[in-house]
Formats: C-alpha cells, sequence, structure tokens
C-alpha cells in the first residue's frame, strides 16, 4: 500500500494537477480572505472557507479523473493487479494520496484563523472545525471522484462526469424544493429509487432473481404501506433526499456556528460506501 | 508447480479459454503457441491473477490464485504483451516502486535493482524517463520488473515483439540463464523463437490444448510422413513414369524449372526409405538424377496442421491418410508455410 500511495502522491505532483489544485484553492481563498476578512473586518474565517467551496468542484475532479481511467488505458493495471496485494490495499493506496493534496491546502488555511487572532477577536473553534469539515467535504467528493474514474477509461469523461455529479449534489437544495410533497408523489420517488438500485444488483450480479426480488418485495411493502398509512410518504422525498445535500453539513457550521455530528458520520460513511463500490467496479471487470 | 484445471474464459458468447487442462513442473521452460487470437494472453492473465476465469482453477505452488492470491502472486513474475509502464518515472524509479509493491525488503531493493538492471542491460539508461526510452529498452524495462526478485515462475506473452535481430538473441539468451533456476514460460507465435528457447510446447489453438510435449517429440509423433526431394534432368511426365512403380509412396509433387529440370518432392509411408530404389529407377532409365536428399515433418508442418484445422484432430494415435494423387500444376506447398517463419528467423 505504501508503494502505491508514494507513487501517486509523486505522480500527481509530477503531472501539475497537485500544484494546480492547491496553488488555485488557497489563492483563492487568498482573494476572498482579504476581501472579507482583511478589508470589511469580518471576524470568522469559516465564512471566508464556504466562498471557497466552488474550488472543490473544479478542483477535485481534476485530482481524481486520472486515478484508474489512467492505469487501465496505459494498462499499468496490469502490473497493480497481478502484484501481491490486495485491490483494497491498491484503492486505499491511491485514496489515501489524494486525500494528502486535498489536506496541503487545508493545512496552510490554518495559519488563517490566527492572522485574525493577531489583529483582534477570533472565533478559533468555529475555525478550525469548519477547516476540518472543509477537508472531510474534500474527502467525500475525492471517494466519488475516484469511483467515476473506476468506471472508465478516458480521464476526461471521468473529469466531466465528476464534475456533474458535484455540482448537482452542490445545488440539491434547489433541486429540491421542485419536487413534489404529496404523499403519492412520495410513493412513486420511492419505487423510482428502488427500480435503481435493483438494476444496479442486477448489472453487478447478474442475477436476475435477486434484483427482481428485491423490486418486487420493495415495491409490494411500498405499496402495502401506503394504503395503511400515506402519512408516511409525505415530504419522504425532500426528507430523504435532503440528506444528499452534503455541503449542507459544512454551511451549518460557517453560516450557523452548528456542528451536525450525523451529518460528520454520513461523511464517514460515504467515504466507506464508495471505496468498497470502487473495489467492486474493478473486481466486476476481471469477471466480465 | 502451476496446474491449470478446466480453464474456461467467456466473452459474453465467445468462448475465448475452451476447458484447458495442464501442469507445468519447475525448472523447465515452457512455450504457449498458437496463432493470433488463440487465447495465449487470455490463459496468461488468468493464471497470473489479473483475470477471473468463467470456470476451473489455476494453483500456484498449491495456492488458488482466486482464493489466496497475494500468497500465489508472490511466486510469479509477469511481462504483459504491453510492458506496464510508467511513463512519467525514470527506469531507476520504476524498478523501485515495482520492488516494493512487489515486498521486497528494504535493505535488499538497491541490490536486487541493480542486479535486474544489469541482466537486462538497462544499467546505462536507469535515470532517464521512461517515456523517452525505445520501444526496445521499454520491452527490457518490462522485463526487469517481471524478473525482479527472482519469483520462481517468470510468464512472459510476446517477450521479444518489437526487438530488433541483436535484441532478440540477448533476450532468448537471458530466457536460457533464468531457466537455469526458474520455471519460464513464454508466449509467442513465432516458431523459430519456441523452437529455440523452449523444452516444451503448449500448442493452443481456438481455446484449446491441441498438443503438449518436447519439440523433438512433436516432431516425431505427429510427423505422418518423411519425404524426399529430388531434382532431375528430365521432363514432368518422364518422372512421373519412372516413379510411379517404386513402392511406398503416397503423393508426388511435381515441378518443372525453366533450365530444363524437375524438381519433385515425395512423400514416403513413415519408416520407410525408398531412396535406394528411387536412384536404381532413375539410372536403369538412363535419367540423370542431380539431386537426392530426404527431408523429415518439421515443427511447421505440425503447426499448421493443428491450428489450420477447423475442428481439432486427435492428435496422438491418429495418422492423416494422404490422398494418392499426383497433382499437375500445383505450387509447391511450402510456400505457405514459410510465411509462418518470418520474423523469426533472424
Amino acid at each position: 500500500m505504501a508503494a502505491i500511495y508514494k507513487r501517486e502522491l509523486k505522480s500527481c505532483f509530477l503531472s501539475m494537477t497537485g500544484p494546480v489544485f492547491v496553488a488555485f484553492l488557497i489563492a483563492f481563498t487568498g482573494i476572498y480572505f482579504m476581501a472579507y476578512n482583511m478589508t470589511a473586518g469580518y471576524p470568522y474565517f469559516s465564512y471566508t472557507l464556504s466562498g471557497s467551496l466552488i474550488v472543490f468542484l473544479v478542483g477535485i475532479p481534476l485530482i481524481t479523473m486520472r486515478s484508474f481511467s489512467e492505469e487501465r488505458k496505459n494498462k499499468t493495471d496490469q502490473m497493480l493487479l497481478t502484484a501481491p496485494v490486495s485491490l483494497g490495499k491498491i484503492v486505499m493506496g491511491k485514496y489515501l494520496a489524494m486525500v494528502t493534496v486535498i489536506a496541503i491546502p487545508n493545512v496552510v488555511f490554518c495559519v488563517f484563523p490566527l492572522i485574525i487572532k493577531s489583529q483582534g477577536t477570533a472565533y478559533l473553534a468555529v475555525d478550525y472545525i469548519s477547516i476540518g469539515v472543509f477537508f472531510l467535504l474534500g474527502c467525500v467528493y475525492a471517494v466519488i471522484g475516484m469511483f467515476i474514474s473506476s468506471l472508465t477509461e478516458s480521464q476526461i469523461i471521468a473529469y466531466i462526469s465528476t464534475f456533474g455529479i458535484l455540482l448537482v449534489l452542490y445545488l440539491w437544495d434547489g433541486i429540491l424544493a421542485l419536487l413534489p410533497s404529496s404523499s403519492i408523489s412520495g410513493l412513486v420517488g420511492v419505487i423510482i429509487l428502488l427500480a435503481v438500485v435493483s438494476f444496479y444488483i442486477w448489472h453487478m450480479t447478474g442475477n436476475a432473481v435477486l434484483s427482481g426480488g428485491i423490486a418486487l418485495v420493495g415495491a409490494i411493502a411500498g405499496i402495502v404501506t401506503y394504503i395503511v398509512k400515506p402519512e408516511v410518504y409525505e415530504n419522504l422525498l425532500s426528507r430523504f433526499l435532503g440528506k444528499l445535500a452534503l455541503a449542507n453539513v459544512f454551511t451549518d457550521i460557517t453560516s450557523n456556528s452548528i456542528v451536525d455530528m450525523t451529518g460528520i458520520a454520513l461523511y464517514l460513511s460515504i467515504i466507506a460506501v464508495f471505496v468498497f463500490l470502487t473495489v467492486q467496479t474493478i473486481q466486476k471487470r476481471r469477471w466480465s | 508447480m502451476i496446474e491449470v484445471k478446466n480453464l474456461v474464459k467467456k466473452y459474453g458468447n465467445h468462448l475465448a479459454v475452451d476447458h484447458l487442462d495442464f501442469n507445468i513442473e519447475a525448472g523447465h521452460v515452457y512455450g504457449f503457441l498458437g496463432p493470433n487470437g488463440a487465447g495465449k494472453s487470455t490463459t496468461m492473465n488468468i493464471m497470473t491473477g489479473y483475470l477471473g476465469a468463467t470456470e476451473g482453477e489455476v494453483l500456484i505452488d498449491g495456492h488458488d490464485i482466486l482464493k489466496e492470491p497475494e500468497e500465489a502472486k508472490k511466486h510469479i513474475g509477469y511481462l504483459p504483451e504491453q510492458p506496464p509502464l510508467y511513463m512519467d518515472m525514470t527506469v531507476r524509479e520504476y524498478l523501485e516502486f515495482a520492488a516494493e509493491l512487489k515486498g521486497i525488503k528494504k535493505g535488499k531493493r538497491q541490490e536486487a535493482i541493480t542486479e535486474v538492471e544489469k541482466l537486462v542491460k538497462i544499467k546505462d539508461v536507469e535515470h532517464r524517463l521512461i517515456k523517452n526510452l525505445s520501444k526496445g529498452y521499454r520491452q527490457r524495462v518490462g522485463l526487469a520488473q517481471a524478473v525482479l526478485g527472482f519469483p520462481e515462475i517468470i510468464i512472459l506473452d510476446e517477450p521479444t515483439v518489437g526487438l530488433d535481430p541483436k535484441q532478440i538473441i540477448e533476450i532468448r539468451e537471458l530466457i536460457r540463464n533464468l531457466s537455469k533456476k526458474h520455471t519460464v514460460i513464454l508466449s509467442s507465435h513465432i516458431l523459430a523463437e519456441v523452437r529455440e528457447v523452449c523444452d516444451y510446447i503448449l500448442i493452443i489453438s481456438k481455446g484449446k490444448l491441441v498438443a503438449s510435449d518436447t519439440p523433438e517429440n512433436l516432431e516425431r509423433t505427429l510427423g505422418t510422413h518423411a519425404a524426399v526431394e529430388i531434382e532431375a534432368k528430365a521432363s514432368r511426365s518422364e518422372v512421373r513414369d519412372i516413379l510411379k512403380n517404386i513402392p511406398g509412396i503416397e503423393k508426388i509433387e511435381i515441378q518443372e524449372e525453366e533450365d530444363g529440370t524437375v524438381k519433385a518432392g515425395i512423400r514416403v509411408k513413415k519408416g520407410e526409405d525408398i531412396r535406394e530404389s528411387v536412384f536404381q529407377a532413375f539410372a536403369s532409365a538412363g535419367t540423370p538424377l542431380l539431386t537426392l536428399k530426404t527431408s523429415g515433418t518439421s515443427l511447421e508442418d505440425v503447426f499448421m496442421e493443428l491450428t489450420q484445422k477447423d475442428t481439432v484432430p486427435e492428435i496422438f494415435g491418429k495418422q492423416t491418410v494422404w490422398e494418392e494423387i499426383v497433382p499437375e500444376d500445383k505450387p509447391d506447398t511450402q510456400e505457405g508455410e514459410e510465411e509462418e517463419k518470418d520474423g523469426g528467423d533472424l
């Protein structure tokens, strides 16, 4: 794992994507810092950081796009997969290298609240927690990017799809407002989600009985629940899908100084799920 | 050392590997021989754990490549068809990465890398970026990566493709040296190479194993005939008349030359020697015989026969029956077979 981690980190800095990401993020944040904290005198660095979130959307796909698609295109994955290293370690090695790149600007950010403090009052606890959550949100974005990179051979496709998905997640609140709130639409939404999940299971396992069974049982259970207790479905879609507005955990801290621990647990579980899915995607390709 | 049991690989409906079964013993050089698309690379990819098999299993030193992958992969060094190189690294950096990936202990890494660099003669390019190297050098770096740490089994997929004649000779020399301590499996579609380097040949056609033996045994057991070649100063019909009465001839191919001589290839039943009676026949007819020589079945003949048929023949114990015909204007059959040798005979 250490070998892959080191190689990946080195190649990220040799190929310019790493330095460009780090420099861009720090420069952008620096400009906001000058405007909000220095010139306007607002004492919260966390607010400045929330402005930098948009740089993540552009920058993180840059780091993640190459991770697996390039290996597959150059056939260097043959070397990794025939080496005495488990697939989980290969994925983790690569992921940790990306996380390290994301950590670099965040370490630099830790200096900014101290600058504010030297000029007067600073709210260090909120600022440092927000930097930590900002970093964690970056890790979540990176794991999504890594998963998409493992699906394709083309870096460009990996970049654009990752950027698209991160953008949708970023704008999620606005999209949710368009969703209907009646209970029948809740039921329809649940059935659509169920269909997507069972299609994915069928795609991964090729087992039509299993995936069809899940879809059928789920649909029957959903309809029965609707008949017995329709109020369960009211606002279900916005409540459930609202969790996908990942950045909310971060913006709660930056705008309201509220730390949502369940949100942080959600970040960590998303990371675990996508690392698992990446391993499964690569595993699946060996069998098809 | 390696046991391959009932291996099947399907890509959709296409059967790439069709119930392969063989054992690899320690200390030999094995050659996978087959035309393009026969399933050589797929088999090697499955043996090294890169691909999963649809059915069947591969045991490396008793470890199943799918159930105990890490244990099994420790015994293998693999050079795929396209060397897996990171273009943005120097040769030395790349080999250091490979050494760490293979779990070579830190104290021994530098020594091990220097040793393989000398072995494949890339010491003088070790500080150059791989993307700036020529194809031949890249192939050697790939080979160095496979040999690194001296695993017991070294699997090479077409190791001499893209090399110049001198490099090919060097690589063959290297493979022969490696075989003293290691088991080497290489694939090739070049017959000359396989015959020269390997002491055991596995011929694969359409995903099936059609023959496996030493090159000598293949030539002997699969050779269905012996042949005599003659050159005489006579017309086509005269030669045919003279040869007609000699017993033991299965097939004659006659070709008229421009200088008034005739060349004939005579296919004879196995074990018969007709040279004396041919000489006597020509002598009594008063026709000058310019050349008379025997030629056995070559590996080319065996290969062509095994891989060009639509159905896989039952090789052992079955003799092909030649039709007793004397073709009129058929060109020399050797021509088609010469093509297959191109590129190999350097």
